[in-house]
């Protein structure tokens, strides 16, 4: 009987017609799945909005100009000129705007702006290994990825550096020196659920890669799983895009 | 090329005997996941309803003692006397138990779980690993729950929608420490649950169907349940977000639902800059839409119901189907009518107040077609068919109250009072409950392989639907007299004295509605072992499930799996051998399933049916 079972089974998983949308389940489950996570990051970024609106607008900077010189005490200096105030939203530029290794420079979202192409460029790669399991290439999947792999971890990195800036710089959840406390706990929130989707995203690549590795998808005879973790990976991106754009640029 | 991971899950189970574990606990077979949420929705439905009772009894005897009740929560009745506190609990967690773990997962989770591979005529969900991870995460959810009852200060106090600041500041109320973090936990643990199980639902719908099985055949069954699932998919993220938030206010000093109000409880922290609305708009944006994940599966399941046993095909079944999709998407953008009083800009009121009122358009829809299809059909009144048309009778007199309730201004009376309660126990409560027990009634045999008591069936029916209405009813006429709900004792006030009487009778009705449904758990878990043997389809249904056979199969077809020539409700058709036609039965010379079948089958029906049934 169960031999049955199996042999019409093989047969078609989609019986009706032309199947919807033209994708199998896998790809679909992925979809939907992207959908609702959609919806988590929208209720965050949309809790972010409406405490941030609950503020006043941040102060036009018209003091510092990029490239110049940033005193020792930067923070308090904002502070005294009435940038960093309570009832202001701080604006992102005057407080991202260190670089590793570079010390005394004001380089307004210079970092930030790096991090982002690091990650889009790792959908690049992301991209080429997607096409390179349609050729069935399976060294080229493998150097792709790896390449993927290597730029999630990059950016997870400045992530960490960025982090470790700002709270050295005296915020944290419950406290920040730039204005608002929300805006230091809308920080961590916001990138730190991102991040640790990019971190998921990192790890599921690995496990892909080495999947490719040991030619398991070159068994199957399809690399659709490369498609589906890399329908996760660009989304983590375009997520990103939004989580730069609200919180960094405006 | 895509099915590999199907057939990968088949290979396994061909290699392996089935072992205790794999067959009844850790099982990836739809049925016995769907017999698996079944049963854990019963038990947290016994003890949602016994919490109701033990409160029940406190507002009707509020300075009476009863000292068994001491023996049975210890100190939080001390002398039998019910703790405040405790009440708050109990509320709290009654309406949690009976919103989430019933009515969403024991409700939705049961009856996607069985029927939707069944009726669309699939092996199995398109993931049967997340399925059972999906019964797991709910399990899990279920028993830390339950665990909060036993922790310091008890469970979570803050009512089923946990507003902050009760919920958000860990010393507000006794409940809000230990038992809160539980809650959230638990919650958390829900929403996995449910999002696992809406993507497999989906995609299996979308992407399992049997050959002709177009998305304009489906069973109304199916409708409802795909629905859900979007609903389900797209609101429950939110609370997940709201959550989370709300896990970093509580216990990492972030304050995004606390303001200036609320410092000097907040524990050495300063707490500025947050909003509890924000909550409340989080929040809701699921709990509206959750109100027709309850709602919907028991909707679709009266459809089927209804038109079996009117012998009738449904009426106006793409109306139908438009009334579904029309609630799912209304549901989406009403839930500011929980807010009208909250302080929300008086405008955005009114615009929810429109999108609320235009619900009812759709409802009404659905209303009609049951009246329409019941109207001069051939009723068979069996204990499904009871249930459902209960439900329907719930949803038109529960229905009508969220008239007044969806209207702003009229809103600024009635919000919290009883008359709220009377509304959403009677269209969401009692009506989806019904829906469920109709359908449990009716897909009894599809779940256990043996009939339930018809007799103990009637009787569990009328007990209960006279006990709900004789519990609901006067709750309105307490609201509109202004009597607010959540509180421990109304006599404090003179005013409401006029309703001790009221309040005894109700809690008596709740008491024998509540041993009526001692009979439903004798009758449910008697039958699965003494039951009636079920004859492959005893209700002479036309869907695709009555055609698998009464035994489980893994695959759940032995052969091919049939094909669908017709829509799901050729009921009395003129001129047609039988009553039904079912749906894989092609019209004479029809060979291709897309094609719509029209006319009637070959007249000897024998021998058409014959390759499935083998």
């Amino acid at each position: 009987m169960a031999t049955n079972t199996l042999s019409t089974e093989n047969k078609f998983t989609w019986g009706g017609g032309k199947s919807p949308f033209s994708v199998s389940y896998g790809k679909l489950m992925m979809w939907i799945f992207l959908l609702s996570d959609a919806f988590t990051f929208s209720s965050l970024l949309i809790a972010y909005g409406f405490i941030r609106y609950s503020f006043q607008s941040p102060i036009h900077n018209e003091i510092v100009k990029p490239l110049a010189h940033l005193s020792d005490n930067f923070v308090e200096q904002m502070q005294q000129a009435g940038l960093f105030v309570q009832d202001h939203w701080p604006s992102p530029e005057l407080v991202f705007n260190h670089f590793p290794f570079v010390h005394g420079m004001h380089l307004p979202l210079f970092f930030v702006s790096l991090m982002t192409f690091i990650l889009i460029f790792s959908s690049v790669t992301m991209v080429l290994a997607v096409e390179a399991g349609h050729r069935m290439a399976k060294d080229e999947v493998a150097k792709y990825m790896l390449l993927t792999i290597i730029g999630g971890a990059a950016f997870l990195g400045c992530q960490a550096w960025e982090w470790s800036t700002f709270i050295g710089e005296g915020a944290r959840l419950y406290e920040n020196p730039f204005g608002p406390k929300s805006f230091a706990a809308l920080f961590f929130i916001v990138t730190g659920f991102h991040g640790f989707h990019v971190f998921s995203g990192v790890m599921l690549n690995v496990i892909i890669y080495l999947n490719v590795l040991n030619g398991t998808y070159e068994k199957r005879g399809h690399y659709e799983m490369i498609e589906k973790v890399g329908l996760y990976w660009h989304f983590v991106d375009l997520v990103w895009v939004f989580v730069f754009t609200f919180y960094y640029l405006i | 090329m895509s099915d590999h991971n199907l057939t990968h899950n088949h290979e396994e189970h061909e290699h392996h005997e089935d072992n205790f574990f794999s067959k009844y606990v850790f099982s990836m077979d739809h049925k016995m996941i769907a017999r698996q949420f079944l049963i854990t929705g019963i038990i947290m439905g016994t003890i949602g309803m016994i919490m109701s009772l033990i409160f029940r009894l406190q507002l009707a005897y509020p300075d009476m003692k009863f000292p068994f009740l001491e023996g049975v929560l210890g100190h939080w009745a001390k002398d039998g006397k019910l703790d405040p506190n405790f009440y708050l609990a109990l509320i709290t967690i009654h309406g949690t138990i009976m919103v989430f773990y019933v009515l969403t997962a024991g409700l939705s989770g049961t009856f996607s779980n069985l029927l939707i591979p069944l009726q669309i005529g699939a092996r199995d969900m398109a993931s049967p690993f997340m399925n059972m991870l999906s019964y797991w995460f709910f399990f899990a959810s279920s028993v830390v729950l339950l665990s909060s009852l036993f922790v310091d200060g008890g469970p979570a106090s803050a009512g089923w929608t946990v507003y902050p600041p009760l919920s958000a500041l860990p010393s507000a109320i006794p409940g809000s420490g230990t038992g809160m973090t539980l809650w959230l936990a638990a919650m958390i643990l829900f929403i996995a649950s449910a999002l696992l199980g809406g993507i497999n639902y989906i995609a299996t719908v979308l992407n399992m169907r049997t050959k002709g099985m177009k998305m304009t055949r489906l069973p109304l069954t199916i409708w409802a349940f795909f629905v859900t699932a979007i609903l389900g998919l797209l609101s429950f993220p939110v609370l997940l977000g709201g959550s989370l938030l709300l896990v970093f206010d509580r216990s990492f000093g972030t304050s995004f639902y606390l303001s200036e109000i609320v410092a000097e409880f907040a524990g050495g922290i300063e707490r500025t800059g947050g909003s509890p609305i924000l909550f409340q708009h989080l929040f809701w944006f699921l709990g509206h839409p959750e109100v027709y994940i309850i709602l919907l599966p028991a909707l679709g399941i009266t459809s089927e119901v209804i038109a079996t046993n009117s012998r009738k095909p449904i009426f106006g079944y793409r109306a139908m189907i438009g009334s579904i999709l029309a609630i799912g998407i209304l549901s989406f953008i009403v839930w500011g009518h929980h807010m009208f009083i909250t302080g929300m800009n008086p405008f955005l009121g009114s615009v929810f107040m429109l999108g609320t009122l235009i619900i009812a358009v759709p409802s009404a829809v659905k209303t009609f077609n049951y009246l329409a299809t019941l109207w001069k059909g051939n009723l068979h009144l069996t204990p499904a068919m009871m249930f459902a048309i209960g439900l329907v009778s719930f949803f038109i007199s529960g229905g009508l109250t969220g008239i007044y309730l969806g209207n702003a201004a009229l809103d600024i009376n009635l919000h919290d009072t009883y008359f709220v309660v009377a509304h959403f126990h009677l269209v969401m409560g009692s009506a989806a409950i019904f829906g469920m027990l109709s359908g449990i009634y009716h897909w009894y045999p599809k779940l256990f392989g043996r009939m339930m008591n018809e007799t103990a069936g009637h009787v569990h029916f009328w007990l209960t639907i006279v006990s709900a209405y004789c519990v609901f009813f006067p709750m309105h006429f307490m609201g509109l007299a202004g009597v607010p709900r959540r509180y421990y004792a109304n006599t404090a006030y003179d005013q409401f004295n006029v309703f001790v009487d009221m309040n005894q009778f109700i809690t008596i009705a709740a008491i024998l509605g509540g041993a009526a449904q001692l009979i439903f758990l004798a009758n449910f878990f008697i039958s699965i072992y003494k039951g009636k043997r079920a004859p492959q389809n005893p209700w002479n249904s036309t869907t695709l499930e009555w055609t698998a056979p009464v035994e489980h199969l893994h695959g759940n077809w032995p052969g091919e799996i049939p094909h669908v020539y017709r829509w799901a409700y050729d009921y009395s058709k003129p001129g047609a051998e039988e009553d039904f036609i079912p749906q894989n039965i092609p019209d004479a010379g029809q060979i291709d399933p897309m094609e719509e079948a029209v006319g009637l089958p070959e007249p000897s029906k024998k021998s058409v049916q014959e390759p499935v049934m083998a």
